[in-house]
């Protein structure tokens, strides 16, 4: 049957009302949602499950007295709740996501479904060795992917993230330093400013002290504030450099650093968060590097899911390799075999980081996106990711003050030399937001002041770059004359800006039931 | 290539655009003997889909899973059935494709469900606050001894007999690098309240787990009491979040800390990872907490909203001084987590706490019927060591073989543990009363 059209207005009515408050809170598509604990009811549940027999005999009274009272949804309550929340998130598989140092690329399908076989997925970690030797197999080839690709002989695959690899590739060089019996000296760790967060706090964490290296003109380590920190070398512990770096530039003096951190009897720690930008094409094993974490949520586009799970396998040197931490995978006649404990071969091992063999659901992941690469494909994203780069710093340099001179690699950096007094990034970010983008990277890396980091990555086309590109040039000629309506942005977000202050003043870090006088005032 | 986008017409556009002939000019400032002719050898070339879940697929065929088999593997990853809308939600691409919410206008989706996530850990451990996730249950456990030394600034922490040995060494490990002297208790079944007679006024931390890597089930608040009394901490640990449903929580017990492994709620089994670490603690102490924290607050027009807070902690505003180098947490198991207990709500939990119960009442039950076979926990929730005549190795080879997964052997975790006839076996709701019977039938025969 066609649509009936007699009597129903089939043009649209042109009208200059808008609507702002709606009865319900839903503006159209985006339906109000509550907190769980405000929709749903502890009689509530979405999971049938047998009725127990109520046996607790073999507990020996260690039970508990009070209940959660927490609510439960049944199932389609519950998939409306996340389905309304997800609305709210912005995601790579929307739109473009240009976070610098963050490398969101798009995150294949494929993975998810190779990842979710059941072969890999219900596996358990103590199970026999005989019974996983397809897991412990794909261990061992993305390991040699992994050795191959950075031209390093050997890597911990049991890292759970970046920072996590930091750690391990840290206290290899601390127990490299007990072996030589200088751990109780060697205590100085040389940190460029412009490094991640992680990286002195990583340091601290291993029981280092950070001496911080000043950055130069060109955004490099500044080669004369090295030399200096080198002058007494007998408390030198290593360097931490990523490279690229931070301001998204290749660090030109780097093999000259690395012979002079092992002339000082010092290590040379690569963060190797920037990958991306040299993989297939530079191995870093060539730069005379000893430990570097990769991060396969990053460079092998395992998905960032809000905040992780990532995984951060590290490489190590010869000189680091003895003192790789347990688990490892290794093979022979018999098959695949783990080794878990510090003994025989492993008996230099720093130590275990972590119960069971490492992210296992991330490693199918990058796996399957090396193999549908390939080493010709994987030499093609990091060339595409660095075109995509300095185009949108081709295009912008002109609206926007770029923070150094030259060609960048991976990303590109601004400053905010170009705004007009009263306009900060923060306003410009947030003005991206209404333009339908993830802002980039704000107030990061911190030597550059206001600092805008955009990180387009390999898989956008110059289509949606050049949308982007024409959309913060529009942004950057308001933020330059001095255009304060973007102080109030973002205006067409699910929410407007949110005090940030108040959130760190006052926590609120759950939820609590409203204090009865508040029911009644309703 | 089907993951790039860049046509060789817009390559040469781009290049003209920039200025530049090449891309090679892009890599000027890489040490001329660090720059690669070609592409590196040794490595195959890009292969489409089809071939790609071949590869895969085979090597996934090569494993015994843990729905093939009868299963009773534990020891700090259980087997729980998880339903099939937890798998639909972290799906959605506007939870799976996002980075951690720094810009909270455009991720409040990931914001409230991790409020939510806090709300419910909090609940579930009967503690004040928890935080958004850690890695695992093992490194939660480290950050939680070396928290414990910043609260008190004191340097020593002492772990009870019955820690899941890998958590032990995690945090032996964070610790000693950090100067911090690891005292570990002797191996024992049953011996968590032994800490209480170990605690001094050096003592930052005393570290008890329950259920333990046995599974023994222990009320600690004797330990927590003696703790306090010296002005240390308790740091409760547990493996397996569902037991939380039935057994004492931390928090009860007079916990400071409580960590865990929440993989059991919403997650799989995945060979060890990813995992998701849990992570709570009483209010006085949230400020010297690791990790991420969702606040709420309020927006510029005063509507409810939430941020990540109290963010002087960590390690992209303080460097050096923060309490943690956590950047990147376990968001999306997290999801994982807070969607499988939205479905089951309070008492949906309290149901299946029992139900693993009574799966391992049955399983020992039917163990302990036969000759030779002893239980040697005392007390415990869903999972339990017991002794036969023969080496452990032996045995699990032997169920092996029988296609039957028995649990895991106790000289795996603890090599020097004299503990060679000790095996270690789990039960959940997955568990049915055939896999029960064919365990017992085999293990019969064997021993």
């Amino acid at each position: 049957m066609g649509m009936q059209t007699i009597g129903r207005p089939t043009a649209p009515f042109a009208s200059d009302a808008i609507a702002n408050d709606t009865i319900s809170g839903s503006r159209g598509l985006l339906q109000h949602e509550g907190l769980i604990f405000e929709v749903g009811s502890p009689d509530k549940t979405g999971v049938d499950l047998p009725k127990p027999k109520g046996r607790t005999d073999r507990l020996g009274g260690v039970a508990r007295k009070v209940d959660t009272g927490l609510p439960g949804l049944t199932e389609p309550e519950a998939v409306r709740h996340y389905m309304r929340l997800s609305q709210r998130n912005y995601a790579i598989d929307l739109g473009f996501f240009p976070l610098g140092s963050c490398t969101m690329k798009h995150n294949p399908r494929l993975n998810e479904k190779a990842a979710r076989l059941p072969g890999f997925a219900d596996i358990h970690p103590m199970q026999p060795q005989s019974t996983v030797q397809g897991a412990l197999a794909l261990i061992d080839e993305l390991a040699t992917w992994l050795k191959t690709l950075t031209g390093m002989p050997a890597v911990a695959m049991s890292p759970k993230a970046g920072a996590h690899g930091e750690l391990c590739g840290m206290l290899a060089i601390r127990q490299a330093l007990i072996a030589r019996g200088e751990a109780g000296t060697r205590k100085r760790v040389l940190v460029p400013a412009s490094a991640h967060g992680t990286n002195p706090a990583t340091a601290i964490q291993c029981g280092f002290i950070v001496d911080e290296i000043k950055a130069d003109a060109r955004g490099r380590v500044d080669m004369d504030d090295f030399k200096r920190k080198l002058e007494h070398t007998d408390d030198v512990a290593g360097i931490m450099l990523t490279n690229p770096n931070t301001c998204g530039l290749f660090e030109t003096d780097i093999k000259e650093i690395a012979d002079l951190i092992h002339d000082a009897g010092g290590y040379f720690y690569c963060d190797g968060a920037n990958f991306n930008a040299i993989v297939g094409r530079v191995r870093p094993g060539d730069l005379g590097i000893d430990a570097m974490h990769i991060n396969l949520h990053k460079t092998f586009s395992t998905p960032h899911g809000g905040g992780g799970p990532g995984s951060g396998p590290t490489v190590l040197s010869d000189a680091l390799a003895p003192f790789a931490p347990v688990p490892y995978v290794t093979y022979d006649n018999d098959g695949y075999h783990l080794i878990e404990q510090i003994e025989g071969e492993a008996s230099d091992a720093f130590g275990r980081m972590v119960a069971f063999h490492g992210q296992m659901g991330m490693f199918v992941r990058a796996l399957a996106y090396m193999l549908s690469h390939g080493a010709d494909g994987l030499k093609q994203v990091a060339e595409d990711a660095v075109l995509n780069a300095n185009y949108v710093q081709a295009r912008l340099k002109n609206v926007m003050t770029p923070a150094f001179d030259g060609f960048c690699m991976h990303e590109a950096l601004f400053s905010d030399a170009f705004t007009a007094d009263g306009i900060e990034t923060i306003d410009i970010a947030k003005a991206l937001i209404d333009e339908g983008y993830h802002p980039m990277t704000m107030y990061f890396p911190l030597v550059v002041h206001g600092a805008m980091l955009i990180e387009p990555t390999e898989t956008e086309s110059k289509q949606e770059l050049d949308r982007f590109c024409d959309a913060l040039e529009g942004i950057a000629k308001r933020a330059a004359a001095g255009d304060e309506a973007m102080k109030g942005a973002p205006y067409l977000a699910p929410m407007k800006r949110l005090d940030e202050t108040l959130a760190a003043r006052k926590p609120v870090l759950k939820w609590t039931p409203p204090a009865p006088e508040a029911i009644a005032a309703e | 290539m089907r993951y790039l986008p860049l046509t060789p017409e817009d390559r040469a556009a781009m290049l003209n655009t920039i200025g530049a002939a090449s891309v090679d000019d892009f890599y000027q400032d890489v040490p001329q003997s660090a720059r690669l002719g070609g592409q590196i050898e040794g490595l195959p070339n890009h292969q489409g889909e089809l071939a790609v879940e071949r590869h895969m697929s085979r090597l996934a065929a090569l494993n015994t899973t843990a729905s093939d088999v009868p299963f009773f593997v534990g020891c700090g990853a259980y087997k729980h059935h998880v339903p099939a809308s937890v798998d639909m939600v972290i799906q959605r691409s506007e939870f799976l494709t996002t980075y951690t919410p720094y810009q909270p206008e455009i991720a409040q989706g990931t914001l409230q469900t991790l409020f939510e996530f806090q709300t419910q850990v909090a609940s579930m451990t009967a503690m004040d606050v928890a935080n958004a996730s850690m890695y695992d249950g093992s490194t939660s456990c480290a950050e939680a001894a070396v928290m414990a030394c910043r609260v008190t600034k004191r340097k020593k922490v002492v772990l009870s007999g019955g820690i899941h040995p890998h958590y032990a060494a995690a945090t032996r490990l964070l610790c000693e690098a950090q100067g911090i002297e690891v005292v570990q208790l002797p191996t024992a079944v049953d011996g968590e309240l032994e800490l209480a007679n170990h605690v001094d006024e050096t003592t930052a931390c005393v570290i008890g787990q329950s259920p333990n890597v046995f599974g023994t089930v222990t009320d600690l608040s004797s330990v927590a009491d003696a703790a306090h009394e010296k002005k240390a901490l308790l740091v409760s640990v547990f493996t397996e979040a569902v037991s939380l449903g039935l057994v004492t929580p931390p928090g009860e017990m007079g916990a400071d800390i409580a960590v865990g492994e929440g993989q059991s709620i919403g997650g799989a089994l995945n060979f060890g990872g990813p995992y998701v670490g849990l992570f709570a603690c009483t209010k006085k102490l949230v400020r010297q907490m690791p990790g991420r924290l969702c606040g709420e607050t309020v927006d510029a027009e005063g509507k409810r909203g939430f941020v990540l807070t109290l963010s002087t902690r960590e390690q992209h505003i303080r460097r050096d001084k923060a309490t943690s180098n956590i950047c990147t947490n376990s968001g999306l198991c997290a999801l994982a987590f807070t969607a499988h207990m939205t479905l089951l709500g309070g008492k949906g939990l309290r149901d299946l706490a029992v139900l693993n119960h009574e799966a391992a009442c049955d399983l020992a039950d039917a163990l302990e019927a036969i000759d030779g076979v002893e239980i040697v926990t005392p007390r415990f929730f869903n999972e339990f060591a017991f002794t036969t005549p023969l080496d452990a190795e032996a045995v699990i080879a032997m169920l092996e073989e029988r296609g039957i997964l028995g649990g895991v052997r106790a000289s795996r975790l603890l090599p020097n543990g004299q503990m060679n006839n000790v095996i270690i076996a789990a039960a959940t709701e997955c568990t049915t009363e055939e896999d029960i019977e064919a365990y017992a039938a085999a293990l019969k025969e064997i021993v």
